[in-house]
């Protein structure tokens, strides 16, 4: 097997939970199918959020935003199969949307873009296959099935009364008016088939996943993106961000380590454990990592918790237990990369943010199928689980605001996540650094140390 | 309260100081399917992949107690499912192996049981069913459907021809039988049930994994053999291991580092190169780790090749680059405790080799996906990697011998792997140090140092 010369210093980096080769793998392109109000849009924008988090650059491109730019909404009549005006204008945006697709992927450095529409009709899906043969695309179709009034009743109203489209009716003119704009799909739905369809690649999922149908999946970005899939759920629940208490490497501002808590630190964890019981919460679990000051935290709070070694703060390497002081002295060049990019900055011997975010994929995964659970952690662990669950990009985690002493509860709502900060009113340090003005290699000390937070 | 260390998939796992997880309650896994269905190759896979990841597994082979009972197998006229007798010894097999599956359970503390049968009666497992219920074990199915004639052909050649009720057959003889008794079984065939059966938790398997049906997944281990089950194949291909060339560092006796290759390193790398063209291998991946000494031996070999930090080799944390004489000098304690527990001690500061098993999970799930691979890694990584591979146990592991400049060819081949080992002829220090007679902390200098091998 000889190779052109150009290919011998090829070399591809596949540290990334991704794994996806960025030059030789085709892009791909997934399309959802689903009658309206199937949740094809809840699992579109948690999908695409997983898959950037994990740093496979995806994009969601939904036919309703396309047809709301051309067309104000009146009533469900737009969507009869028989109004022939109507689909012209549809057909034009689904045209419009691909296009775009093909602009994400060749100029935008895309790799995954998600078809959010019904794309009930059998001629539908046969032309989106067409589309992505010639231009090179792999397809995957995620088919929401679902026929239990009660789901479907909760989505409408979650999600459509609110919509865009309903916004000068009443709820009930809104649901009345959507429950009939479901009836004019039904007539041309046909589901991905059993026997005509053997050779797509597909996930069915039915009844909000008690079960699913998985064909033929070709790679492993479809074996990643079926699993993930099958472990996120709807049961309503809350995940409790804390960061462990104040440590005593905190109060000397000093970074990593394995230190214990500060008095200040123990008097958070208690007033933690007063805060978690009056919450009431059903089956809590309690995760922390396998440091002593979060494993002490969480002894405070009088409920048993699982240590988990991914959970361990950011390895800072050479760094480890120094002042940023001391880093600027003894490592000046290493302290301005990594203001430079401090995403994908590893530091000699440690980590980077960016395997920060590898080491805590199976994390994500388990608090994807678990329902409440409070995860007691580090400054950098909390910023990676933050930025997956408010869907913030690389640039902003790094310096996304993760006080000690303040617990955080967010709570799935619609297609995101409310957030709840509650400080428990214990005074810690700060040890939030932002980026300073000079990034420079060259910079002097005092530009370098502009931004550090005090310390003793 | 008691504090339960999780591994990095959420798995728990019982260090010897903590308390067993009582609310884990064990899974039951029952295969269904036709005989040459594959279901012996699942059982043993899936139990290799578990207890490699630190789930005590073991299988239940229903044709062993079978031919323990009977002892001379004489035809399919056994299986008929009129013969009367038979069906009277056949339940009691059944019975005997749910009773050890009981023993596994309570007193050996097994996590996970599959019982490797046909099960092909909706009477048979509603029994199974009841029993797990009343003993509080959750049951997870497991059916392989195939309608493949040549599929099935295939298998029959593979391992039912060689098995031990046909040793006095004739290849032809054997095939014809075994096929009568297939027929037998097809008689009283009902596959999982769409609608009566679903309350159950299973995963249909359809043609050896174009498709597979899922329902009604429980918790996070069935989640996971899931996943690992639609990961795997049966597409012929090799998998090709080897350390880097000889390190600069392996020259000095030292551990770890980062170091560059020696010259005759270099070598190596070379007729590494030469040996891989020789063998003529179709589409075949390199995977190296983030260290200097595989990527320089991978670029001899003219093939693109991608590189895994999880391929690293194991964190000697605060013995990094020592020699073991300085690790004697420096730290007798710890390197008495590792000797004691090699598998499970930690480096400070560093990893287990149990740390280096789950950073390794995704490798070893995407090398199930891959299908031509040649890993360049490390020591510890190669030990682990081949653990997985060969179904060796924890205690085994950190003492497999994975010599310098030898090449590992495996190749799936029946239910296991056969091994070629191929030196490449390149002179390289010995780097296996044996556990030594006496691991006592209390021990002197020369009895630890009494394996160490040679060094510069």
């Amino acid at each position: 097997m000889e190779l052109p010369n150009m290919e011998y210093m090829m070399r591809r980096r596949c540290d990334s939970a991704a794994s996806v080769p960025q030059f030789t793998n085709s892009p791909t392109l997934i399309v959802m199918v689903g009658l309206p109000a199937r949740g094809k849009t809840y699992i579109s924008k948690k999908l695409t959020r997983y898959l950037n988090w994990i740093g496979v650059p995806t994009k969601v491109f939904n036919l309703g935003q396309y047809r709301r730019e051309v067309q104000s909404y009146k009533s469900f009549e737009f969507f009869r199969p028989d109004n022939e005006e109507a689909m012209q204008i549809r057909k034009a945006c689904a045209s419009n949307a691909l296009k775009d697709v093909v602009i994400y992927f060749s100029k935008e450095h895309g790799q995954v873009a998600v078809f959010d529409a019904t794309n009930t009709t059998r001629e539908r899906r046969v032309s989106i296959v067409s589309f992505a043969k010639e231009k090179g695309y792999k397809v995957f179709f995620v088919e929401s099935i679902c026929d239990d009034p009660d789901i479907i009743a909760q989505n409408i109203a979650d999600v459509k009364v609110s919509s865009p489209d309903y916004l000068n009716c009443d709820k009930e003119e809104a649901l009345a008016d959507f429950l009939k704009r479901i009836e004019c799909y039904k007539q041309t739905y046909v589901p991905l088939d059993d026997e005509k369809d053997r050779r797509l690649s597909y996930i069915k999922i039915f009844n909000v996943g008690s079960r699913y149908l998985v064909n033929c999946v070709r790679d492993h970005i479809q074996s990643r993106i079926v699993y993930y899939l099958m472990n996120i759920h709807v049961t309503p629940r809350s995940i409790y961000l804390s960061r462990h208490g104040e440590s005593n490497m905190n109060l000397l501002g000093r970074i990593g380590g394995d230190s214990g808590l500060s008095p200040r630190g123990h008097k958070y964890a208690t007033a933690l454990g007063t805060f978690i019981k009056s919450q009431h919460i059903k089956d809590l679990k309690v995760w922390t990592s396998h440091m002593k000051r979060t494993i002490q935290t969480a002894e405070h709070l009088g409920i048993p918790y699982e240590q988990w070694k991914a959970l361990n703060e950011i390895d800072a390497g050479v760094c480890e237990e120094m002042t940023y002081e001391e880093i600027q002295d003894n490592h000046p060049e290493e302290f301005a990369l990594r203001d430079q990019d401090k995403y994908r900055y590893r530091y000699p011997k440690g980590e980077s943010y960016e395997d920060l975010v590898h080491r805590l994929e199976p994390v994500i995964m388990e608090l994807e199928r678990q329902e409440n659970v409070l995860v007691v952690c580090h400054q950098a662990v909390m910023r990676c689980l933050l930025a997956y669950l408010l869907d913030k990009t690389s640039d902003e985690l790094p310096y996304l605001k993760c006080p000690l002493h303040t617990a955080l509860k967010l709570t799935p709502v619609a297609y995101g996540c409310k957030v709840e900060h509650v400080f428990l009113n214990i005074e810690a340090v700060n040890t939030h650094r932002e980026r300073p003005g000079n990034v420079d290699v060259s910079r002097d000390p005092e530009e370098a140390l502009k931004t550090i937070p005090d310390h003793f």
